[in-house]
């Protein structure tokens, strides 16, 4: 139990270290981005005016101390107003927060529900032509740029069978197709890692022996080869949920699906910096979150994953 | 791989699983050579692109907007793809996209390697502080989405040629320095970089006429399996926008252009998208294959 807590001791620093520096990264591009305050004055503000702003938002003090009050603010998920919505931009991110999670989730579900009785199938029937079917479209779907994917599934499923409908987020139809289009590179990986991992798995002798005593193939493939297979499957299976929350932006500006990844892009079109500092921060941290949530889990899971 | 056959296996079999391995590897081969002839046909379009393209890509014509593939266009002229909104010729303008990809691709893959390439070899070679600092941030790096933190970059600098390179450059530079430490750790326990280093050799010499070649094979194929991962990206950033700038034509805004008409002239978006698409694809496979034929231990999937 000793070394698991100095096991999650190490993450716990690893995750702080990770924030830590995606905050200083933001802070590093917003200098970089030049003067903010000519931007919150009319051009034709006089001189005490522009010495009046910079003071209020500490752009007159020395970097160093401006570093530290950026990372003060940060601690307190202060990121500043959104000189769009007026609002603090804190308050502005999480509103969007809940369909970009139920996106991500829905997305990660299906990708999990589709892919892994996919591979599972394909190693059974291995070299038959519903293998190689399958590993042709999953190696297609791992190659596939996302957006072109959506807008693929758009052309094909919306406007011509028209099926689907086309964008934004409404009932349960419209979160079918940017789920699809978000989870297909999932999808992909979990099909083609479940196949290999239960060949792998289905080679060794103790299924082998599974088999000489007779038991129907199924039982063998279920009971025996899957439980095995399963441990790689998971471990990739959670880093793919990460994966998903990143490739989010891009899904959710072909659907216009009302989430953090579409805010970010707007304020970027707008120039709103505190919203994409903050959007920035937000997705890192729930990412980070999540990674330190799966490795906690798997410590619980398999005894073996966690070190000395 | 023959010490793991058992010693009662008759000769035979052994020598027709030698004539199956061979055969794998020869396929493989040609595969290899297949992707590199698409990429360079690829790289000859992207060169020959102002002869090689029926039309001035950036030409606009009123007369044939949206115009439908076509022989015989409302201008008189052949339009093979079709048109764009603007009255573009869209082959011309995929034509000239595969400069943008191939560039940018190229030129950030360079950036990557060369920054993933020596703080990997530096990292495994020194050990120690160098090695705990460049491995946190590179853990660091891993641990959030930085395709997120590479939109914000971009659209906080502004798009640029340079700013383009450098931040998807990075963007994969932790895979060169994880693999190669690794590797560099192994060679430094050999006995001739002991040798080297008994006889008096210098560091940067030892690295450079030593480490680097053996480590050199291994660096092609994480280098092409990230030219993939580059100009997907560079699409990606160009279709939100933050790419090259109009009207300079690029795959990834061609598809952005032609999202709007989607329902009405579906080629403007879907010609780019699937020279794209087979790139990505031809591009990562060669990288797979490459990796099966020149270092099977690589292999992580």
């Amino acid at each position: 139990m000793r070394a698991f807590a100095v096991f999650l001791a190490a993450r716990l620093i690893r995750a702080l270290i990770a924030v830590w520096l995606v905050s200083t990264v933001v802070f590093v591009v917003m200098r970089l981005s030049g003067d903010p305050v000519p931007l919150l004055l009319p051009p034709d503000a006089p001189r005490s005016e522009y010495a009046r702003v910079a003071h209020e938002i500490g752009t007159d003090r020395p970097l160093p101390v401006q570093y530290a009050v950026f990372l003060g603010h940060v601690v307190q998920g202060d990121f500043g107003r959104s000189i769009h919505f007026r609002l603090p931009a804190m308050r502005v991110a999480l509103d969007y927060l809940p369909a970009t999670v139920q996106l991500g989730l829905t997305a990660f579900a299906l990708a999990v529900l589709v892919a892994v009785p996919v591979g599972v199938i394909s190693a059974v029937r291995r070299n038959t032509a519903i293998d190689h079917a399958a590993m042709a479209v999953a190696l297609v779907g791992q190659s596939a740029p996302t957006f072109f994917l959506g807008i693929l599934f758009i052309l094909l499923l919306s406007l011509k069978a028209g099926l689907l409908p086309t964008s934004g987020r409404g009932d349960w139809t419209h979160i079918v197709l940017p789920a699809l289009t978000l989870g297909a590179f999932s999808m992909a990986s979990i099909a083609r890692l479940t196949r290999s991992a239960l060949l792998e798995v289905l080679r060794q002798d103790y299924v082998r022996t599974a088999r000489a005593k007779g038991l129907r193939e199924w039982r063998v493939v279920a009971k025996h080869a899957f439980r095995n297979a399963a441990i790689p499957v998971l471990t990739i299976t959670g880093l793919q949920l990460g994966t998903l929350l990143g490739a989010s932006v891009v899904t959710e500006t072909v659907f216009a699906w009302p989430g953090l990844g579409r805010l970010a892009i707007h304020s970027i079109y707008n120039r709103d910096y505190p919203i994409v500092q903050c959007v920035v921060f937000l997705s890192a941290l729930v990412f980070i979150v999540l990674n330190f949530a799966i490795e906690l889990a798997y410590g619980f899971l398999d005894p073996r994953i966690r070190p000395r | 791989m023959a010490s793991s056959i058992p010693a009662s296996v008759p000769a035979d079999v052994l020598a027709v699983e030698e004539a199956r391995g061979g055969r794998v590897a020869r396929r493989t081969r040609r595969l290899v050579a297949a992707g590199v002839v698409f990429v360079a046909l690829l790289a000859l379009m992207a060169i020959t692109a102002p002869w090689l393209a029926p039309h001035d890509p950036v030409r606009q014509s009123l007369r044939v907007r949206l115009a439908a593939p076509t022989l015989a266009g409302a201008d008189g002229l052949a339009h093979p793809l079709g048109t764009d909104h603007l009255g573009r010729d869209v082959l011309s303008r995929t034509i000239f996209g595969a400069r943008v990809s191939l560039v940018v691709g190229f030129a950030a893959v360079a950036v990557g390697s060369v920054v993933g390439a020596a703080l990997g070899i530096l990292a495994g070679y020194r050990g120690g502080w160098t090695d705990t600092v460049i491995m946190t941030v590179a853990d660091a790096q891993l641990a959030f989405p930085f395709v997120l933190l590479a939109i914000g970059i971009i659209g906080v600098l502004g798009p640029s040629f340079p700013t383009l390179v450098v931040v998807i450059g990075l963007s994969g530079w932790v895979d060169y320095a994880r693999v190669l430490r690794s590797q560099v750790l192994v060679l430094k326990g050999r006995e001739f970089v002991d040798a080297i280093q008994a006889l008096g050799g210098a560091v940067p010499r030892i690295v450079v006429r030593h480490i680097l070649p053996n480590v050199l094979s291994t660096l092609v194929v994480i280098a092409t399996l990230q030219l993939a991962r580059a100009i997907v990206l560079e699409a990606t950033l160009s279709f939100l926008g933050l790419g090259i700038q109009p009207p300079t034509p690029s795959w990834g805004g061609m598809i952005q252009e032609g999202r709007e008409y989607l329902d009405s002239a579906w080629w403007i978006s879907i010609f780019p998208g699937c020279l794209l698409l087979l790139t990505s694809l031809v591009v990562s496979r060669s990288g797979d294959w490459l990796r099966d034929l020149l270092d099977p231990t690589l292999r992580s999937e």
